[in-house]
């Protein structure tokens, strides 16, 4: 709570003297492979990301999101496969070598400098002369609203001001691409979502490539441009945020992004019959449609009406402001609804209820690999 | 409505009465204890305090006396002008500074690498360190001057290599006890992606958040080195303790005791002074804990 009020106290601000980054690199991942042991971390990974993109590494822990952006730093070595940046192939490139800002997860600020020396500790690897050094330092902490901790060492700063510093750190040597390697997830909600948005900002402002590794989907749908979606080292799929979220290309990132509620379905061609309407199909990439199928659908995917003769009844409601998220049993399944709050609060527990689909395509996949999935993604 | 909320804050209010109760019950019972407490952890002092100091308040009277047994500075003033007493004191310096520098040499970059690159090698060396402590140290000795060459024999400097074997376990220990204090890997990390090479990054970034563990291994292989008698005596040269040992010949042993005492005294000095510049470099900047 403390860090909150700290945090808002003096938010971050730009002004025309303020440095900036005139554009963005871009990233080519090229086949990357890399093993530790027996388990393959990265198989054969590849990815663009445009000049000036935010683009997010998203999965499941284990999935390689995190090798992938070490091996981008230059902190892990390639098995195989090629890290390119603006055309230049960086693979055999030291880590100090490769101009890149990065925020860690855990706080990383040097403990036996203030913070004025913690933004200029690069820019002294650089050989800047001390007075430029001090300057720009300053006014990169003006940037991230912290000039009054100059002289603060990191055990006297709250954990927020504290990554606020560190991305200053970051961006003082003016990188190629900015690296975020979870760099909220040790902190509380409130400073949390002030960094998101403001780190978003001072991205968009700066028009820095930035490539950002998380769990948390909201921070992913809330920041990024692009969302690479991992899992197993390889890409499941790469989209806007909208498009991760609405036209989830595989069985893995709709049960992974989002909710899903699972059911049981038959094939009748290329339509298969839910709540006895037949509805078109959206098979994952590469899906295997034979066998037992399922469908997987959002709450926002189906629609209930009141109906005493309905198949399905209300078992339970959770209410989220706006939206209300109803639990409906319909015979041995239970799908989850999103009603609208003011409607919801008409409809009891216990309701009879008529579900339809109301999207205009279903995503379907083998109930096997639906079932793999969903003992892979912790929820 | 109303009076469920009202329900509910008599509830609470009941509870937290309860619980402030409970912490005060407590809180008695703490203060009683700590009553009792206290006077063990008086007796238990007050039993290792004379265990340490009744041999040393014994040793520097016996050392601020003359011959007659009357209190003087006889001794110790006498001491520097002690036949061989100049010449093992800059030996056991020199031999001192020497083990230091190579003890920190070292165990330094080996202690970071081991944390740094290879961590899952800390068990083999937390058993690696202990060995010297385990095989004796005439054993070492007689060991190494079967092989060592003779130009190597003939310098004291032999011994500053033998007693960085024998200070490693002390040595590395606080280092590792440092280094994994602090979040090695995340700030060497950061020192490299902001264009840190490996030895600006120790010297900028590990050294100084090191500072504690790095004083406790030098201080114990500076007071190791400096009391070193075995390995000393065996290889023939005459350091502050085998000079002491030596002069067996010289009147009461007064002036060989006051050597020890000085010798300690000093050890103090110097191990406060450290431990002094250590405290005073802390209070501008605490080393990161994990």
């Amino acid at each position: 709570m403390t860090e909150g009020i700290e945090a808002k106290e003096r938010p971050m601000t730009f002004t025309s003297s303020q440095p900036t980054t005139s554009s963005g690199a871009s990233v080519v991942l090229d086949q990357l492979v890399r093993d530790f042991g027996k388990v393959r971390a990265l198989d054969g990974l590849s990815l663009e990301i445009n000049p000036g993109e935010f683009m997010a590494l998203l999965g499941p822990s284990g999935c390689g999101k995190t090798t992938a952006l070490r091996v981008l730093a230059g902190f892990e070595q390639l098995d195989s496969g090629r890290v390119i940046v603006d055309g230049k192939d960086l693979s055999r490139v030291n880590a100090q070598k490769r101009d890149m800002g990065m925020v860690f997860q855990s706080y990383s600020l040097f403990p036996n400098m203030n913070a004025l020396n913690n933004v200029a500790f690069g820019l002294r690897m650089r050989r800047q002369s001390s007075s430029s050094r001090r300057a720009k330092a300053g006014e990169l902490l003006e940037m991230v609203g912290l000039s009054d901790q100059a002289t603060k060492y990191p055990h006297q700063m709250s954990g927020g001001q504290q990554q606020r510093i560190a991305l200053a750190r970051a961006l003082a040597i003016e990188p190629r691409v900015l690296l975020l390697d979870e760099p909220l997830s040790a902190l509380d909600a409130i400073v949390r979502a002030e960094l998101r948005d403001q780190i978003r900002s001072l991205q968009q402002r700066l028009s820095i490539t930035t490539v950002f590794v998380t769990h948390d989907q909201e921070e992913v749908l809330s920041m990024a441009d692009r969302v690479c979606v991992m899992s197993k080292g390889h890409i499941e799929q790469v989209a806007t945020p909208s498009e991760l979220y609405g036209r989830p290309a595989t069985a893995f990132v709709a049960q992974f992004v989002g909710i899903s509620s699972r059911v049981p379905v038959v094939l009748f061609g290329q339509e298969v019959e839910l709540f006895g309407l037949r509805c078109p199909i959206r098979s994952g990439d590469g899906s295997d449609l034979t066998g037992a199928l399922d469908a997987l659908l959002r709450p926002e995917d189906i629609a209930i009406e009141v109906d005493p003769e309905g198949k399905g009844f209300v078992t339970r409601k959770s209410f989220f402001g706006a939206m209300t998220r109803l639990v409906v049993q319909v015979g041995e399944l239970s799908v989850r609804v999103d009603v609208r709050s003011d409607k919801a609060a008409s409809i009891d527990l216990g309701t009879h209820v008529r579900p339809t689909i109301i999207s205009r395509d279903v995503l379907v996949a083998s109930r096997k690999e639906v079932a793999g999935i969903a003992e892979e993604i912790p929820k | 409505m109303a009076s469920l909320n009202n329900f509910e804050e008599a509830t609470f209010l009941a509870q937290s009465r309860d619980e402030s109760f409970h912490v005060a019950e407590v809180s008695t019972g703490k203060l009683k204890k700590r009553r009792h407490f206290r006077w063990w952890r008086f007796a238990v002092l007050a039993v290792a305090a004379a265990y340490f100091l009744i041999p040393l308040f014994a040793g520097i009277r016996f050392s601020l006396q003359d011959t007659a047994g009357k209190f003087s500075f006889e001794t110790i003033a006498a001491l520097p002008s002690a036949p061989g007493f100049s010449a093992a004191f800059w030996l056991s310096m020199r031999v001192t500074f020497v083990t230091v520098l190579i003890s920190a040499a070292l165990m330094v970059p080996t202690a970071i690498y081991v944390h740094v690159r290879v961590p899952r090698m800390r068990r083999v060396m937390d058993f690696v360190t202990v060995l010297p402590i385990v095989i004796p140290p005439i054993i070492l000795i007689i060991g190494v001057l079967f092989v060592a060459p003779v130009w190597l024999k003939a310098s004291p400097y032999l011994l500053s290599l033998m007693y960085v074997i024998l200070a490693m376990p002390f040595a590395y220990r606080s280092l590792d006890a440092g280094l994994g204090a602090i979040d090695l890997k995340t700030l060497t990390e950061a020192s490299r992606s902001l264009g840190g090479n490996w030895v600006k990054t120790i010297w900028s970034v590990v050294m100084p958040n090191l500072r504690s563990g790095l004083m406790s291994a030098l201080v114990l292989t500076l007071a190791l080195a400096l009391g070193e008698f075995t390995m000393a005596s065996l290889d023939l040269w005459q350091t502050i303790p085998v000079w002491i040992v030596s002069t067996n010949g010289l009147p009461n042993g007064h002036i060989e005791i006051a050597a020890a005492m000085i010798g300690l005294v000093g050890a103090c000095v110097l191990v406060t002074l450290i431990v002094s510049l250590d405290r005073s470099q802390s209070g501008r900047g605490k080393a990161g804990t994990k």
